[in-house]
C-alpha cells in the first residue's frame, strides 16, 4: 500500500515534467541498449569463434583400447582390443554430454590409381558420424552413408592431398581406386582442413566404411589375434581369387591343432581401433568423459577397483584454448556494458542533482505539511529507480531491435541473450539505487524552512 | 494548561563565531480558538517565531507546550508527525505542486498520513475543496486557478488533515485588496465556525485587524500584546538576563 502510493506519487512528480524526465532517461535508454546490442552481436560473434575453434576439433574426446601387461611391461595404450562398434552406438545413446560418435578402424596401405599411388598417412574405416565429430565438410560429392557401412560397400572419401596427389586435376569423384587390390569408388572429397598442430598433414586421409576397411582391407587385426583362424585361411591354394585378401602371409609359425587345443584363445568379438566422440561443447567436456568411463565400465563388466580397459583422451590444449577465449569474450563484452551503463547512471544522478535544486520549495511544502526526510529520501529514490526500469525496459526494446537490423543488414550474427537481459534490468534498477541515492540524500536533507524560502 | 505556552524562547544563530539572537526570551500563551496576528517589521524575529510554532525550527532555549506536549526537544521525524497531524500551513506565495490537480494538490499532505486509501484521501480532499468554494475547480491545474483561488486551494491543503492549528504567514501578501479580504474572511469563518486556532505573521495593520488579538514583536522580544493576554508585555529584559 504505502509502496504502491510512493511509486504513484514518483510517476505524478515525474508526469508533471515529461521533458526532463525524458533526458535523464535517455542516458540509462543508450545504456542498456548497447549493453543488450553489444551482448547479443557478442554473443553471436563469441558462438561463431568457438565454432570455429571447435572445428579444429577441440570437442573431441578419443576413446583409446587399454594397455596389455603383461610380467609388469606395459604395452603402451592401444595393445590390447577391447572396444567394439557396439560401445559407439552406446556411447552415443546413453551420453548425454556426447553430440556424436563415431568407431574407427586405422590401416595403412598403399592407394593405386592408374599409373599413380601412395601411401595416405591416415587411413580410418569408420562410419558418416566421423565427419561431424571433426567438422569436416564434403567438397565434392557427397558422403557414404549408414547403410555403405552395413553392406561393406567399397566406398571412399578421399582428402585433398590424395586428390593432389592421384587425379591431378582430375576430378576423383565416381573414379575407382584399388586399396590393396580392392577396387574402392570414390564418391567424395573432403574440404582442405591443412595441418594439425603437430604439422602433420591432415588432409592426407581416406575415409571409407570401417567394414570394409575392417573385412576386405586389413583383416589383420582379427587374424593376429585369432591365430587360429589365420592358420585355417591360409590352406587356401589359389590366392588370386580370394576376394577378402585376409590370408596374408603369417609373420608367426602357424599353431599346429595341438597347441590351438593348449593355449585356446577366444574367438574375439569385432573390435574397433578407437571411438571418436565429440562432446556438446567444450565445458561438457569432463561430464562427457565421466559418462563415457562410466558406461563402458559397465558394457566391459569391469568391477569397481579394477583399472579400466580403455584410455580416454580429450585435447585439453585446444579446448582450453576454447575455454579462454570465450571467457576473454564475455569480461570484453562485460567491461563495455559496464562502462555505458556508468556513464548512464551518471547521466542520471546528475540531472536529478539539477531536479533536486530546482524543486527545492516542492521538497519544503512536503516537509512542512509532516513529510519526513525517509519520505523525501524515498519519493526521490524511487523517482530514479522508476526512471531507470523504464529507461532500461526501452533500452532492452532498442538494443535487441538493434542487433536485429545488424543481423539483416550487415549478417552478423546474433544471440538473443536471456541473461543479459535479467542482468540489464537489474542493473539499471541497481544504477537507479546507486545514483539516484545521493541526490535524494541531498533532498532528504534539506532545511524546510531554507527549502521553502529558497527563490 | 492553555493550548499553546512559550516560556523564554530564545534562538540565536550562528554566523561563523558571532552569535546573532533573533529571539531574545518570548513568552507566549495562546488559548484554543484564539486568532491572532503576529506583526513586526523585517528583522524584528516574527518569522523565525513562526517557524519555532510551527515545529520547523527548534528553538535554542526554552520551553514549548503545544496541546500539552513540550515539542521544542522533539527529533525532526517526530516534528514532522506533529506538523502532519495538528498544524497546517498558508504560505504567501501558495507553494502549489504545478501541473497537478487541484484535488491532488490538496491531497498531498494525506501521503504522509499513514493508513487511508486512495478513495478516502480524494473523498477528503474533494470535501475540503467543496468547503473552500472550489466544486467546480477539483481538476483544474495552479496555473488555470486566479490568485484568490489558488490560495483557497492552499488553505483546503492546509485543513486537509483537520487540524486544530493554522499557520498564515503573509496570507494576502500576493492578492489584490478584494480577494484579500475574500481570504480573510474565510479565516475568520474557519476560526469562529470551526474553533481552528489561527496564527497569522503579517506587516499589514489592514490584515492583522482581522484577528482578535495582536502580538507586535521588536526586536526579537514582544513589545505587546492587545487584548486578553496573560503575560502581556516588557518581559524582555528579564528574560535576557536569564539566559545562559
Amino acid at each position: 500500500m504505502k509502496g504502491y502510493r510512493t511509486i504513484r506519487t514518483a510517476m505524478k512528480a515525474l508526469r508533471r515534467n515529461p521533458m526532463r524526465a525524458l533526458l535523464t532517461t535517455l542516458g540509462i535508454v543508450i545504456g542498456v541498449a548497447a549493453v543488450i546490442a553489444m551482448m547479443e552481436i557478442g554473443a553471436g560473434s563469441s558462438a561463431a569463434v568457438q565454432k570455429s575453434i571447435a572445428s579444429m576439433g577441440a570437442n573431441v574426446v578419443l576413446v583409446m583400447p587399454g594397455t596389455a601387461t603383461s610380467s609388469g611391461i606395459s604395452f603402451g595404450s592401444g595393445s590390447v582390443m577391447t572396444l567394439t562398434p557396439g560401445d559407439g552406438e552406446a556411447i552415443l545413446r546413453d551420453c548425454p554430454a556426447i553430440r556424436t560418435a563415431a568407431p574407427a578402424v586405422r590401416a595403412r596401405t598403399q592407394v593405386v590409381y592408374g599409373n599413380r599411388n601412395w601411401v595416405p598417412s591416415n587411413m580410418y574405416g569408420t562410419t558418416p558420424a566421423f565427419l561431424d565429430v571433426r567438422d569436416w565438410t564434403v567438397a565434392e560429392g557427397e558422403s557414404f552413408t549408414d547403410r555403405d557401412v552395413l553392406n561393406g560397400n567399397k566406398v571412399c572419401l578421399i582428402g585433398q592431398t590424395l586428390v593432389r596427389e592421384l587425379f591431378d586435376g582430375e576430378s576423383p569423384v565416381g573414379k575407382e581406386i584399388r586399396v590393396k587390390n580392392v577396387a574402392f569408388r570414390v564418391v567424395g572429397t573432403l574440404g582442405p582442413k591443412g595441418a594439425n598442430m603437430m604439422g602433420m598433414d591432415q588432409d592426407d586421409i581416406l575415409l571409407a566404411p570401417w567394414t570394409t576397411i575392417k573385412y576386405r582391407v586389413t583383416g589383420s587385426t582379427l587374424q593376429a589375434t585369432n591365430q587360429s583362424a589365420a592358420a585355417a585361411s591360409s590352406s587356401a591354394v589359389n590366392t588370386l581369387s580370394n576376394l577378402y585378401p585376409s590370408g596374408q602371409p603369417s609373420l608367426y609359425p602357424a599353431q599346429s591343432e595341438v597347441q590351438a587345443a593348449d593355449t585356446p584363445m577366444p574367438v574375439r568379438f569385432t573390435n574397433v581401433d578407437q571411438i571418436l566422440a565429440a562432446a556438446q561443447s567444450a565445458p561438457e567436456i569432463p561430464s562427457a568423459i565421466n559418462q563415457m568411463s562410466a558406461l563402458l565400465r559397465e558394457r566391459h563388466h569391469i568391477r569397481p577397483g579394477e583399472a579400466d580397459d580403455f584410455t580416454v583422451r580429450d585435447m585439453t590444449e585446444m579446448s582450453k584454448t576454447l575455454t579462454t577465449t570465450t571467457k576473454l569474450m564475455t569480461n570484453l563484452l562485460l567491461v563495455v556494458a559496464m562502462i555505458s551503463l556508468v556513464v548512464g547512471g551518471v547521466g542520471i544522478m546528475n540531472i536529478m542533482l539539477v531536479s533536486v535544486t530546482e524543486r527545492t520549495r516542492e521538497i519544503g511544502l512536503r516537509m512542512s505539511v509532516g513529510a519526513r526526510a525517509r519520505d523525501i529520501l524515498r519519493q526521490f529514490l524511487v523517482e530514479a529507480v522508476v526512471l531507470c526500469l523504464v529507461g532500461g525496459a526501452v533500452g532492452i526494446l532498442l538494443g535487441h531491435g538493434g542487433s536485429a537490423v545488424v543481423r539483416a543488414v550487415l549478417r552478423w550474427p546474433v544471440q538473443t541473450s536471456p541473461t543479459a537481459i535479467a542482468a540489464a534490468v537489474i542493473v539499471s534498477a541497481g544504477v537507479g539505487i546507486i545514483f539516484g541515492y545521493y541526490p535524494a540524500w541531498k533532498a532528504s536533507r534539506l532545511d524546510p524552512i531554507e527549502a521553502l524560502r529558497y527563490e | 494548561m492553555e493550548f499553546i505556552e512559550l516560556h523564554n524562547i530564545e534562538k540565536t544563530y550562528h554566523i561563523g563565531d558571532i552569535a546573532v539572537p533573533v529571539l531574545k526570551g518570548v513568552s507566549l500563551t495562546v488559548a484554543r480558538g484564539e486568532m491572532l496576528a503576529l506583526m513586526g517589521v523585517s528583522g524584528s524575529g516574527k518569522s523565525t517565531l513562526m517557524n519555532i510554532l510551527g515545529c520547523l525550527d527548534r528553538p535554542t532555549a526554552g520551553e514549548y507546550w503545544l496541546d500539552g506536549r513540550e515539542v521544542s526537544r522533539l527529533s525532526a521525524d517526530q516534528r514532522a508527525m506533529v506538523r502532519n497531524r495538528k498544524l497546517g500551513f498558508v504560505f504567501q506565495n501558495f507553494n502549489l505542486l504545478p501541473r497537478t490537480s487541484a484535488l491532488e494538490n490538496v491531497a498531498m499532505p494525506l501521503t504522509y498520513t499513514s493508513n487511508l486509501s486512495d478513495h478516502e484521501a480524494r473523498h477528503r480532499a474533494q470535501e475540503v475543496l467543496v468547503r473552500v468554494g472550489l466544486a467546480d475547480r477539483l481538476d483544474h491545474e495552479p496555473s488555470q486557478l486566479s490568485g484568490g483561488q489558488q490560495q483557497r486551494v492552499a488553505i483546503a491543503r492546509a485543513l486537509v488533515n483537520h487540524p486544530p492549528l493554522l499557520f498564515a504567514d503573509e496570507p494576502t501578501g500576493n492578492l489584490d485588496s478584494h480577494t484579500s479580504e475574500e481570504i480573510l474572511r474565510m479565516f475568520v469563518q474557519l476560526n469562529e465556525a470551526d474553533g481552528i486556532t489561527i496564527i497569522m505573521v503579517t506587516h499589514d495593520s489592514d490584515v492583522a485587524r482581522h484577528a482578535r488579538r495582536i502580538i507586535h514583536i521588536h526586536d526579537g522580544v514582544i513589545v505587546n500584546g492587545q487584548a486578553a493576554a496573560p503575560s502581556p508585555s516588557g518581559a524582555g529584559p528579564v528574560e535576557s538576563g536569564e539566559s545562559a
